[in-house]
């Protein structure tokens, strides 16, 4: 909502700078995004008449110009071809800086004639882009003023985001209102005196939907002549970025941000018959006044005459029935129209006007009457004419409500201690009906304020008007004096995993929770219930069924970037369903290339599946999960490779998998294999077993023994059956088997490898014996080969 | 009786008159001893004069042993004399074999010399999102003053989303929301994309009887995307329900955020009025800044900057989580993550946020042993 200093000004007396307004609109919660002051630039340029224009004696396209400043006569050199003698121009002295270009204006001596100045032409203004002669002003012109003054470029334009619960301020009038209450000078009087009708309206007005539009008022008039608006109206309306049209038109226009009351004048000699309120027909058509054809249903207000729909109630004009530079008779539409309905019909045809935008937010149900009488005195003053009686149908719906502000409520929800006596003034001053009844105010609220629904309106009405600054800031107290857990035991280990991850040198991503269809069924999703109706892109347009899509698309931009060694992970959100148990928290890690940058102490690894087996476990470590009793599966989703990933289970439950991705799917995203990724499901992990105490260290006095079995077996046997196998004996005496050397090739057998585990034993009672270790080991192997058929490497 | 001492280079002086011995050529042996001792260059060398004098087969055990000849006195006294004279060679031998063994040590240490400037390979250690850590950073400050954290899912209820939050379906408030809208279900509900993160204030209004003090960090969706506008960022929301909870409470409370967050003691703070669907009265906030020349810095000037929104609890929402509004108030706020994260650690642009480009993340990251808290202040 864009206003002028001045326009402003005509609703409110006041000598506050502009300064001090526009602070005092933000402080009532009208806050200003800018204030632009076009006169600035043009401060130092004046009116000046030009008293001789004589050929340069050097220059055949130069004159020698002298001109009469108002305080002394100044020669200028001056190439425009319409400058001469007698004329009224725009004159800068030297020094000034010309807006267009920045530079500043110096004198100078051109083909040996000083030049003291220059005469301005709109284009050096940067008002036009007329650059082909000076400005001539008309004669009567003052010389010697400040030429921003005379093109009315002097006033300030204040654009205020309006919230879209004041459509009162949607009128400048509102704000000059707001202003007022606060202080900030007074609320000039409006004349809303009738008109006196000369003759009877000849169109008659029917509502057929009360619902959607309660009142209808109108007014014939005769025998006017359409124009060009004044400059003082034209003037305001370019002023807030409004094209001035014809008299008939600016004033619509004028009175819908002036007083917020959107009006449509449509040219009477056009209309046949009376006008009636209905919704359209399916299939009706209007061509509007935006230069568009709109096809109507039934959803859309119409209103209609005896040729059928001319106007969108509410939202816009018809062009068949609009007023142009012919016009001579009118008929002023002054209507009341629902907000809900003229939403919706904005919405359905897609047409966002000044109207529709105060419609519906709510206008003044009291103001129709008194608007259409300021429309007609301004179409009268502008164009002449001579005016009907008003003609009406329907009434104003009921909007008188009543509400109670209690004795200690601005105290008690506001915080701020206000006698019930000041906040009275202020509700009176924001036009409020207010009454003493005992302790407590009686309030009605005035018509155009249907934003207030009960007492805390009231409160914050008050509180706005006094300013926050007045509320003490008291701190917020709480029950204990050290602070209690923000955070539960969930949120912990999230946080533990996230920071464990980047530990281990991944890198945190937050990526968005949606991709490509595409990217969601290369990685199981793509369910229907998850692709959004209005998608921003097809990139962003289905919920993610897991985080390794976006973690994909990462790596191969951040390739393309020339990063070689990509690890990254995120700990987010994924969608298995749109329901609230459908979204789960995962973590996801994808590591490419190698684990470092070349180093002259040791060759970086190339990542790998074990890789990410790691961080899988880290993860889930962190998470809480009894990593020892994690079981590994070579059954991977479609999405990795076939034989190099593998999934992580507890039980039945599945926690996550790890792996190289599947290279058909690398090849999909354009990324280089391999790569080693992992993602585990967060949710699905049991939470710890709560108790902060440890269990009892036992810790043995006699040394530990650690001894070395290889074992040869097929190569198809898991090494976690082997290990399985090996934990299974006495396991009281075991606390650690680490398998340490993997080995296949010469001197093995064809189909076969050998697994090489470490076995530490840990006597608590005496040191063990040669018999006992030697008894220890035939139970180790007998078991490893009863379960693996593996065989003692010799 | 004079004392070996000192080391071998101190001059050597034997314990006894040889003479004493009364056997042949004594001082001979033990002055001819002690100078192969310290003459003796390497440890082999010291060895083999050890075994000359000292072993099974050396001269001194043959003295040794030739004391049986002598009668008991002169024995006695002898070999008293015979085995200081050992001790002395041995004592020579240790002493010596010592001083090589430094020789021998700091000769190799002279020939170990490492170019301790060569590069060692640099922090391998990952970053926190800035997202992330400042989302850490706001909770341990509402931490402080008694709010816990509570989540809600990201696909929601229109219903939670807009209707219960007193934003009905044609509110024009609905319209600068730029819902994302899913698939209308079989009942002819809609779910959107949660467009704030208020909606869980409902569901724990609903969930929880007062008093409640919760903050909600979390993703937020938005059918916008432009230099200013992504179409997913995050919020963090925050909700106090109890009997007397007032806006000068509202205003205790979030100036203390804003000075704890930016970490500047005297950050002015403002709260202008506003509107909100779900609160009333509703206020911004706003904190002081300068932007002279064209730099935006936060603490300082006559400029302001609004950060987040807030106000009190609008009775019909409490109504609508059933809670009489007549017995319980209290305030909500909401703010971007992303826009105070911005703001606090100068990053410039919206969108790399979640572009996961690895040059922005290690530059704008955070190390993961840096876990914010109050009490432990910045690190910078």
């Amino acid at each position: 909502m864009k206003t002028t200093l001045s326009w402003l000004k005509s609703h409110l007396d006041t000598e506050a700078p502009l300064a001090e307004l526009v602070e005092r609109l933000v402080m009532l919660g009208h806050d200003v995004d800018s204030v632009a002051d076009r006169g600035a630039a043009l401060a130092p340029f004046i009116t000046a008449r030009v008293v001789s224009a004589e050929p340069h004696p050097n220059a055949d396209r130069l004159r020698v110009c002298v001109v009469d400043t108002g305080s002394g006569e100044v020669q200028v050199v001056c190439g425009a071809p319409n400058a001469r003698a007698g004329m009224i121009g725009v004159f800068g002295p030297a020094g000034v800086t010309i807006p267009k270009t920045g530079a500043v204006l110096n004198e100078s001596t051109i083909r040996g004639v000083v030049s003291r100045g220059m005469l301005m032409s709109g284009y050096e203004l940067a008002l036009s882009d007329d650059h082909d002669g000076i400005i001539e002003l008309p004669p009567d012109t003052p010389v010697g003023v400040r030429y921003a003054r005379i093109a009315g470029l002097d006033d300030p334009v204040i654009d205020i985001k309006v919230t879209p619960n004041r459509a009162d301020c949607l009128g400048v009038r509102g704000l000059a209102r707001d202003l007022a209450a606060s202080g900030l000078g007074a609320l000039k009087p409006l004349d809303t005196s009738p008109v006196g009708g000369r003759f009877r309206s000849p169109i008659a007005l029917h509502i057929e939907e009360p619902a959607a539009c309660p009142l209808f008022l109108g007014r014939h008039i005769r025998g006017l002549r359409n124009g060009p608006s004044p400059d003082w109206l034209k003037n305001r309306l370019e002023s807030i970025g409004l094209r001035p049209i014809s008299a008939l038109v600016d004033i619509t226009n004028f009175l819908t941000y002036d007083l917020n009351r959107p009006l449509h004048v449509f040219d009477a000699a056009k209309l046949k018959g009376g006008l009636t309120v209905r919704f359209a027909r399916a299939g009706e058509r209007l061509a509007a006044l935006n230069g568009r054809d709109y096809t109507l249903d039934p959803e859309i207000t119409a209103i209609a005459d005896g040729n059928g729909v001319q106007s969108l109630g509410g939202v816009i004009g018809g062009e068949p029935t609009g007023c142009t530079e012919a016009t001579t008779e009118v008929f002023v539409e002054a209507a009341l129209f629902d907000p809900v309905r003229t939403a919706a019909t904005g919405r359905r045809l897609e047409i966002a006007s000044d109207a529709r935008y105060r419609f519906e937010r709510g206008v003044d149900p009291d103001f129709v009457g008194p608007g259409l009488e300021i429309a007609t005195w301004l179409i009268l003053e502008l164009c002449g004419g001579e005016p009907s009686e008003i003609v009406a149908a329907g009434a104003a719906p009921e909007w008188r409500r009543h509400y109670v502000l209690r004795a200690g409520r601005i105290a008690s929800l506001g915080g701020a201690d206000v006698p019930l006596d000041e906040a009275g003034t202020v509700l009176d001053a924001l036009g409020f009906a207010v009454e003493r009844r005992g302790g407590d105010v009686a309030v009605t609220p005035p018509s155009w304020r249907g934003d207030i629904v009960g007492e805390a309106d009231l409160v914050e009405e008050v509180l706005r008007v006094k300013g926050y600054d007045a509320i003490p800031a008291v701190p917020l107290g709480r029950d204990t004096v050290v602070s209690r857990p923000a955070i539960d035991a969930r949120r912990r280990r999230l946080e533990l995993v996230r920071r464990s991850l980047a530990a281990r040198g991944l890198v945190e991503a937050v990526a968005f929770s949606f991709v490509s269809a595409k990217a969601a069924e290369a990685f199981g999703g793509g369910d229907a219930r998850l692709r959004l109706v209005n998608p921003i892109s097809a990139d962003l347009a289905v919920m993610r069924p897991s985080l390794l899509p976006t973690l994909v698309e990462a790596a191969q931009r951040n390739a393309d970037r020339g990063v070689a060694d990509i690890a990254l992970f995120e700990l987010g959100p994924l969608y298995r369903d749109d329901t609230p148990e459908g979204q789960a928290t995962a973590a996801a890690g994808l590591r490419a290339g190698h684990t470092g940058p070349r180093d002259w102490r040791a060759r970086p690894g190339a990542v790998d599946l074990f890789l990410a087996k790691e961080d899988a476990l880290a993860a889930l470590a962190a998470a809480g999960a009894p990593v020892e009793g994690v079981q590994t599966a070579a059954d991977p989703p479609a999405w990795y490779h076939p034989g190099r990933a593998g999934s992580l289970r507890l039980g039945p439950a599945v926690l996550g998998h790890f792996g190289e991705l599947h290279p058909d799917l690398l090849d999909a995203f354009g990324v280089n294999g391999p790569v080693a990724a992992f993602e585990v499901f967060l949710d699905a992990v049991p939470a710890p077993r709560s108790g902060r105490a440890r269990p009892p260290l036992q810790l043995s006095v006699f040394q530990p023994v650690e001894r070395d079995f290889a074992f040869i077996v097929d190569r198809a046997v898991p090494a976690e059956n082997l290990l399985r196998a090996a934990r299974g004996v006495e396991r009281r005496l075991v606390t650690e088997i680490r398998l340490f050397d993997v080995y296949e090739g010469a001197g093995l057998p064809d189909g076969k490898k050998s697994l090489a585990i470490a076995v530490t034993l840990q006597p608590q009672d005496a040191t063990l014996t040669d018999a006992e270790i030697e008894a220890f080991s035939q139970r180790l192997v007998a078991a490893v080969e009863k379960a693996t058929g593996g065989v003692l490497r010799g | 009786m004079r004392v070996v001492e000192g080391p071998l280079q101190a001059p050597f002086v034997l314990p006894f008159e040889v003479q004493d011995l009364g056997m042949d050529d004594p001082q001979q042996l033990s002055a001819a001893g002690l100078g192969e001792v310290m003459a003796a260059a390497s440890p082999e060398a010291l060895e083999q004069v050890r075994i000359k004098y000292l072993g099974r087969q050396g001269l001194v055990t043959g003295l040794m042993r030739g004391l049986g000849a002598l009668p008991a006195d002169a024995r006695r006294d002898a070999g008293a004399r015979l085995n200081a004279l050992k001790d002395a060679l041995a004592d020579a031998v240790a002493a010596r074999g010592a001083e090589l063994a430094r020789a021998a040590r700091a000769a190799r240490l002279a020939g170990e010399r490492a170019d301790v400037t060569l590069p060692v390979s640099s922090d391998r250690v990952g970053r926190i999102h800035p997202i992330s850590q400042t989302i850490d950073e706001i909770i341990a400050i509402f931490g402080e003053m008694g709010f816990a954290v509570a989540e809600g899912p990201h696909i929601e209820d229109d219903f939670y989303n807009f209707t219960a939050l007193n934003i009905p379906p044609e509110h024009p408030a609905r319209q600068e929301h730029d819902t994302f809208y899913l698939p209308e279900r079989a009942d002819g509900s809609r779910l959107v994309l949660r467009t704030h993160t208020s909606p869980v204030q409902i569901r724990t209004m609903r969930a929880q009887p007062p008093p409640l003090r919760i903050i909600v960090p979390g993703r937020t969706f938005r059918c916008d995307h432009d230099a200013t506008h992504s179409p997913m960022f995050h919020q963090v929301e925050g909700l106090v329900i109890d009997r007397t909870t007032h806006m000068g409470h509202l205003k205790g409370c979030l100036i203390e955020f804003c000075r704890a967050f930016f970490g500047i003691e005297d950050l002015p703070v403002r709260f202008r009025p506003s509107y909100f669907p779900f609160t009333e009265p509703s206020a911004e906030v706003d904190i002081g800044c300068s932007r002279s020349g064209g730099e935006l810095r936060i603490g300082a000037g006559a400029d302001w900057l609004e950060i987040l929104g807030s106000g009190m609890v609008h009775p019909q929402v409490l109504r609508n989580c059933g809670i009489d509004p007549d017995e319980y108030q209290g305030f909500a706020f909401g703010m971007g993550i992303e826009r105070v994260a911005m703001l606090k650690y100068g990053i410039p642009d919206l969108r790399t946020f979640y572009e996961s480009d690895l040059r922005w993340l290690r530059h704008y990251g955070f190390l993961p042993l840096d876990i914010p808290s109050p009490v432990r202040g910045p690190l910078r």
